[in-house]
């Protein structure tokens, strides 16, 4: 086990090494250079090479890329250009809205997910099943961020429950909840859908192993039959399927943030955009990768040590 | 009504609105009309109008175009290239193999938005962008996918047979193993086909995909966001046109898995 723990963590270097590679190629190497694209197309050529000198854009790609990587592992991720102010700080204000929005969608998402999967699993066939089998059909061809509007329809707009967005900070906790609640049921409930299907057909496969049949004939019930060895058995698939789901979970939540006007991560991204904020868009897209390739890591750990056979590959 | 019928009807109605939309639309979809805006459903508006008096149920028809053509061209690109590397990594094994297969799971790990958003970052916004990102993000898709079902008819015996007359490996892969692998490739194609009108919505919806006088349905629904309290009906048709659109390729994939799969419909 640990051997394999190690290989994976060797990998995610790599892997986290190639990532940041590429985002950093993308966007300094390819036509129309940082300073070029943040003056904009009236900059004369003096303009634009003082930009260029400043941000350091003059000196050779690997020397750029060696000063980029190596601020960022000391915590320093460059100056915004258009904040004027230093990234990293800027970046972990954001991520306390990013985060527990996140976790919380995960956490609505695995919840309904495990609930309609084990029950339709169990009844096979019959109504239940094919209710929820429709409604996940549904769930996986609506659009996160048109049941994020709709949402803000019913609950914002007519009933007047929930704020229609907005982020009032931690500094009141119970608003700053309230104000989770419709963008985390829109990320995940849509997500849900897909976790659903998974959990259901890794249980089906599951419930038809010969195991099952001798649990039962040493006597335990149908439902501890299942919760005891069906379920374990089904969980490195799920697990699986559900870190890569959150790669499109953080692609959800930058959405999401737009839909809610939330000031999280996803919002930065765009501003910085519009802004021409290259290095900041460069530190986020890192980072949002960053967590993808350490969650999936983490996941396949995880699966490892539930299930031994995992480890051989 | 079984799903391959109802999914292959979803999609029939999906792409006679989108060649409707090329001869005919009740008015032309851009055109602002202002002193008639946020219509009621009507004879005139069947769908009622937007902010700016544009006819909604012309523009849904218009938005179907661009969200086959989307489509069509992301799944294109993702095939063209995800077959051809996955075909390449199965003939010739080796490093080759170990280097695309590693090179497609990093991709996996990268979300298409992410590319979008790094691509349109550098070259701008605009809906070619758009199919490029999510295209890209298709090849890895198909590349493991071809492989993977490649290299178990490499195996077979009418392959031995094939290379025991002479062919070569190029041959071998269009000849036996391409048409031998068509049925989980189109499938595949179907579903990924659905997940780009979803990434386009998206896209177009976040002001990276398609830019005005381009209609998009994800663009109409950034619109009609702003009119919410005045115009909620506008958020509604939109959002109906690409679940519509979605579940019935959905539906049609996982009804052509069943059709070319009888082994999985027994299973079930």
């Amino acid at each position: 086990m640990l051997s394999y723990a190690a290989r994976r963590l060797t990998i995610l270097v790599a892997t986290l090494g190639f990532a940041s590679l590429i985002v950093f190629a993308a966007l300094e190497v390819l036509p129309g250079n940082a300073a070029e694209t943040m003056l904009g197309a009236s900059a004369t050529p003096e303009t634009v090479a003082a930009l260029a000198h400043k941000l350091g854009l003059d000196q050779p790609f690997g020397a750029r890329y060696l000063s980029w990587i190596g601020g960022a592992l000391h915590g320093d991720l460059g100056q915004s250009y258009a904040y004027n102010s230093p990234i990293a700080p800027l970046i972990g204000a954001k991520l306390a809205v990013t985060l527990p929005l996140t976790a919380f969608a995960m956490l609505i998402a695995a919840g309904v997910a495990l609930t309609a999967g084990v029950y339709a699993a169990d009844r096979r066939g019959k109504s239940g099943d094919l209710a929820i089998m429709g409604f996940s059909q549904l769930g996986l061809a609506i659009p996160n961020f048109w049941f994020g509007i709709l949402l803000v329809l019913t609950f914002a707009v007519r009933w007047r429950l929930f704020p229609s967005g907005g982020f009032p900070g931690w500094g009141d906790p119970l608003a700053a909840l309230k104000a989770l609640v419709l963008p985390a049921l829109a990320l995940g409930l849509v997500q849900a859908a897909i976790l659903t299907r998974v959990t259901r057909s890794a249980l089906v496969e599951a419930l038809g192993e010969d195991f099952m049949r001798t649990a039962r004939a040493k006597g335990l019930t149908r439902r501890r039959a299942l919760w005891r060895h069906a379920l374990p058995n089904a969980a490195p698939p799920i697990l699986t399927i559900a870190g890569l789901q959150f790669s499109s979970l953080i692609a959800g939540a930058v959405v999401i943030e737009n839909v809610f006007v939330l000031p999280g991560l996803g919002r930065l991204i765009f501003q910085s955009i519009s802004n021409r904020d290259v290095l900041v868009v460069e530190d986020c897209v890192m980072l949002l990768a960053g967590l993808v390739i350490l969650v999936n890591t983490g996941v396949d750990i995880v699966a490892a040590a539930i299930d031994p056979r995992l480890r051989a590959a | 009504m079984n799903t391959l019928r109802l999914g292959a009807i979803c999609v029939g109605v999906l792409i006679l609105a989108a060649l409707l939309s090329l001869m005919w639309t009740p008015y032309p979809p851009a055109a602002i009309d202002v002193p008639h805006r946020f219509a009621l459903p009507s004879a005139a508006h069947w769908l009622g109008s937007d902010s700016l008096g544009r006819d909604v149920a012309s523009e849904i028809l218009a938005g179907a175009r661009v969200s086959l053509l989307v489509g069509v061209i992301a799944v294109g690109i993702g095939v063209g290239f995800g077959v051809a590397l996955g075909l390449l990594a199965a003939s010739v094994k080796g490093w080759l193999e170990d280097a695309v297969m590693k090179a497609s799971d990093f991709a996996f790990a990268f979300p298409a938005l992410l590319l979008a958003i790094l691509l349109t970052s550098t070259y701008g916004p605009g809906i070619v962008n758009a199919i490029i990102a999510i295209g890209v993000a298709n090849v890895p898709v198909f590349a493991k996918l071809t492989r993977a079902a490649g290299n178990s008819v490499l195996e077979r015996e009418y392959v031995l047979a094939a290379r025991a007359a002479g062919r070569g490996p190029t041959a071998i892969a269009f000849e036996h193993v391409l048409p031998n692998i068509a049925a989980p490739l189109i499938v595949q194609a179907t579903i990924q086909f659905a997940i780009a009108i979803l990434a386009e919505a998206a896209l177009s919806y976040l002001g990276l995909g398609a830019q005005p006088p381009m209609v998009s349905w994800g663009r109409m629904l950034a619109d009609a966001q702003t009119w919410l309290y005045t115009a909620p009906r506008l958020a509604v048709f939109p959002g109906l046109a690409i679940a519509f659109s979605v579940l019935g390729l959905n539906l049609l994939g996982d009804g052509l898995r069943d059709a070319l799969d009888p082994k999985l419909r027994a299973r079930r």
